[in-house]
C-alpha cells in the first residue's frame, strides 16, 4: 500500500473516518435487520417442524403438541413464561394425550450427546428417544439409533418409588448381555461409553422430572 | 495481484484466475479451515463453497463501490464490518432454507468472516478494481474455492460413508473407511491432492526441459 | 467427572476436542509459523492471551446482547471486538514489555484473522457457558493450541534434516503430518468418562 501513499485520501480528518465508519455501520445494521425480519418466520417454522419431528418420532402416532414448563411448584403451558424445564406434551388425533417429551443430555465418547425421550405416563415408560446433536463416532456411537437389539431396550421401566419422590429403579446402563431389569439398558459392545451416556442422560432427567410432573399429569390431558 | 493491471478490461482470464491458477486453496492455501472442517460431505461442501461465493460477491462489490469513500487509515475495520454483515445475513438465510444443513455446518458458516480469502480479496483486489470487474474476479474466486471443497467432499464422502450426495455407490458390501469423514481424513486428502498436483506440475516441468533439449 | 466441571471444561477443549486437530481452527497460523519451534511458542503465547481476553469481553458483550434481544448484532460486535482486543494487547505490550512485543510483534496482527480466536468466542456461547466456565474454556483452548503447534514444530524441524521425494516437501507433508497428529489425539476422546 506504500506506493499509492500520496493520495488525496491521505489527508482523511478524524471527522471524515468517523463520518465513514458511522455511514458503513449504520448500512450494515439495516442489512442484518431487514435480513432477520424477513427471515425470522420461515427460521421459527423450521425450528417448530424440527422439534415436532423428533417429539413424533419418540412418541409414534401423535399429531399435535403443546408445550409447557415444569418446576416445583406445578405445570404452566410455555406461553405464560417463566422458568422451568420444557416439555411438549403430544396428542393423538382424537386428543388424548400419547405422552410427554424432555429433553436430556449426558457426556459421551466425544462430547455432549443432547437427546429427546418420550414419556408415556399410562405405563410409566420411556417409549424411545431420538438424538438432537451428537458428535460420536460415525459407525460406532451413531449405532445407538440404529441398533435394534439396543433400541429393543425401551419401552423402558420408569415408575415412581412409592414416595413418589424418585424412580422406584434408577436407569442404568449395564454392559452387553447382563442385562436382568426392564429398567436396565442393554450397553451395544462396541460403543459402551455412548449407550452409558444414554442411560444417565435418561437417569438424570428422569430423576428430577418425573416426580414433578407425574402428579400434575391430569392437567396435562385436558385439551384446551 | 491487481496493483500491476491498471486496464478495465475484463476477459475471461479475471474469472478463471481464482479458478485455477490462483485457486485459494490449492495454490494460495487460504482459508484452510472451513476447507478441512465442513469437507466430509458433498451436499456440506456445496453449502460452504455458495455461502462463502455469496459473501465474496456482496463484499467485493460494497468494498468496490465504496473504494472512494473509504479513509485509508480505517479500511480494514470498515472491510471486516461489511464482511461481517454479509455472513449474518447468508447465516439467517441457511437457518431459513434448512435447519439439518445449519447444523452440519455448524459455527463454520459464522467463522466465514475470519476466511482470509474474503479480507484478502477485498483488500487487494475490489479496493482497486471497478464493481463489475471485483464482482467477475470475486465469482473467479468462490468458484475456485467451491470446486476446492468438492474435490475434498467428494473423495471424503465416498470413501467415508461409500456414497455420493446421500446415494449409495459401492453397494452394501462396502465397509466405509470411517477414518474419512473424521477429522484426520480432512488432512490426509487434503495433502493427498496437494502431493497429486505437485506431481502433475513437476511431470510437466520434465517434458518442458526435454523438449527444450531437442529443440536444440 | 461431571460434563460441566471446570476440568472437565478445560480438557475438553485442549486435548479431547483440540481446536486445531479436531475442530480444524486456526489452520492457517498452524502450518505457517511452525516450522520453528521458538516462533511456535511465541505464537502460540500471543493467541493464548488473545483468547483470554477477547473469550471475557465476549462474554460481556454477550449477556449486554441478550438482555436487549440483539443476538443478530452478535457475529458483527464479536468480530470488532476481537480485533479490537489485538490492538489493545499489541500497544499495551509495546509500552510495557517492550522485549515481548519484539518477540511477538509480527504475530500479532494476525491473530485477527484467526479463526479460532472467533471460533472460541462463538462455541462458548452456543455452549452457554458461565462466566468462569468461558475462562476456563478459553485457557484449555490456548493451551491445545499452543499444544499443537509445538508438537508440530518439533517434528517438523527434526523433517528437515529427512530426505523426501520433491513432490511431498512443503505443505502437502505438514498435512499428512498433521493428519497423523490428529489420529493420535482421537485417542484421547472418552477420556474421564
Amino acid at each position: 500500500m506504500s506506493s499509492t501513499a500520496p493520495l488525496p485520501v491521505a489527508a482523511a480528518s478524524s471527522a471524515r473516518m468517523i463520518q465513514v465508519l458511522g455511514g458503513i455501520a449504520m448500512l450494515s445494521g439495516f442489512l442484518v435487520v431487514l435480513t432477520y425480519q424477513l427471515t425470522l418466520p420461515r427460521i421459527e417454522e423450521n425450528r417448530q417442524r424440527a422439534i415436532e419431528r423428533a417429539v413424533f418420532q419418540v412418541l409414534p402416532g401423535a399429531t399435535t403438541r403443546r408445550d409447557f414448563l415444569v418446576d416445583d411448584s406445578g405445570v404452566h403451558p410455555a406461553s405464560e413464561g417463566g422458568g422451568g424445564t420444557k416439555v411438549y406434551a403430544a396428542y393423538d388425533a382424537d386428543g388424548q394425550l400419547k405422552g410427554i417429551a424432555a429433553e436430556a443430555g449426558a457426556r459421551g465418547y466425544q462430547d455432549i450427546v443432547r437427546i429427546l425421550y418420550g414419556y408415556d405416563p399410562a405405563c410409566q415408560c420411556i417409549t424411545g428417544f431420538a438424538v438432537l446433536q451428537s458428535t460420536e463416532t460415525p459407525g460406532l456411537g451413531d449405532k445407538i439409533t440404529k441398533d435394534a437389539r439396543f433400541l429393543a431396550n425401551f419401552p423402558l421401566d420408569a415408575r415412581l418409588a412409592a414416595d413418589g419422590k424418585e424412580l422406584a429403579n434408577a436407569i442404568v446402563t449395564v454392559k452387553h448381555g447382563s442385562k436382568s431389569g426392564p429398567w436396565q439398558i442393554d450397553a451395544i459392545s462396541g460403543a459402551t461409553i455412548t449407550s452409558a451416556a444414554v442411560g444417565k442422560g435418561l437417569n438424570n432427567s428422569a430423576q428430577v422430572l418425573l416426580p414433578r410432573l407425574q402428579p400434575h399429569i391430569e392437567q396435562l390431558k385436558v385439551q384446551p | 495481484m491487481a496493483g500491476r493491471k491498471k486496464d478495465d478490461t475484463i476477459t475471461a482470464d479475471t474469472f478463471l484466475e481464482g479458478v485455477w491458477r490462483e485457486n485459494p486453496v490449492f495454490v494460495m492455501l487460504l482459508g484452510m479451515c472451513p476447507v478441512l472442517a465442513v469437507t466430509n460431505s458433498v451436499m456440506n461442501a456445496i453449502a460452504m463453497g455458495v455461502a462463502t461465493t455469496f459473501v465474496l460477491i456482496g463484499s467485493s462489490t460494497l468494498v468496490s463501490l465504496l473504494r472512494h469513500v473509504i479513509p485509508k487509515q480505517v479500511r480494514i475495520a470498515t472491510y471486516i464490518v461489511i464482511i461481517a454483515t454479509f455472513v449474518t445475513i447468508v447465516d439467517y438465510i441457511i437457518q431459513a432454507i434448512s435447519l439439518d444443513l445449519y447444523n452440519a455446518l455448524g459455527a463454520f458458516i459464522q467463522l466465514i468472516v475470519v476466511n482470509c480469502i474474503i479480507l484478502g480479496r477485498a483488500e487487494a483486489y475490489a479496493s482497486k478494481n471497478r464493481p463489475l470487474k471485483a464482482v467477475v474476479s470475486g465469482l473467479g474466486m468462490g468458484a475456485g474455492f467451491t470446486l476446492a471443497l468438492l474435490c475434498l467432499g467428494s473423495v471424503r464422502e465416498l470413501l467415508g460413508s461409500g456414497t455420493l450426495l446421500g446415494f449409495s455407490v459401492f453397494g452394501s458390501q462396502f465397509e466405509p473407511w470411517v477414518v474419512m469423514i473424521l477429522p484426520p481424513g480432512g488432512f490426509f486428502v487434503l495433502g493427498g491432492w496437494l502431493l497429486l498436483f505437485n506431481w502433475l506440475k513437476e511431470r510437466k516441468e520434465k517434458t518442458e526441459v526435454k523438449e527444450a533439449l531437442h529443440a536444440r | 467427572m461431571h460434563a460441566d466441571s471446570l476440568t472437565y471444561i478445560f480438557l475438553n477443549a485442549a486435548i479431547i476436542n483440540n481446536f486445531v486437530l479436531a475442530l480444524f481452527l486456526g489452520i492457517c497460523p498452524f502450518l505457517g509459523v511452525s516450522a520453528k519451534l521458538k516462533t511456535a511458542v511465541s505464537m502460540g503465547l500471543a493467541v493464548m492471551l488473545v483468547m483470554l481476553i477477547s473469550s471475557i469481553c465476549a462474554y460481556a458483550i454477550n449477556s449486554v446482547l441478550v438482555s436487549y434481544d440483539l443476538e443478530f448484532l452478535r457475529l458483527i460486535s464479536y468480530i470488532a471486538v476481537i480485533a479490537s482486543a489485538v490492538q489493545l494487547v499489541e500497544m499495551s505490550m509495546k509500552k510495557f514489555s517492550p522485549a515481548l512485543f519484539r518477540a511477538l510483534g509480527i504475530f500479532l496482527p494476525l491473530i485477527t484473522t484467526n479463526c479460532a480466536i472467533l471460533g472460541l468466542a462463538l462455541f462458548q456461547t452456543t455452549k452457554e457457558y458461565d462466566f468462569v466456565q468461558s475462562v476456563s474454556y478459553s485457557l484449555g483452548a490456548g493451551t491445545g493450541f499452543i499444544l499443537a503447534l509445538v508438537l508440530m514444530a518439533g517434528l517438523r524441524e527434526k523433517l528437515e534434516l529427512a530426505e523426501v521425494p520433491s513432490i511431498s516437501q512443503g505443505a502437502a507433508l505438514s498435512l499428512m503430518l498433521a493428519g497423523i497428529l490428529s489420529l493420535a489425539f482421537m485417542g484421547f476422546a472418552g477420556l474421564g468418562a
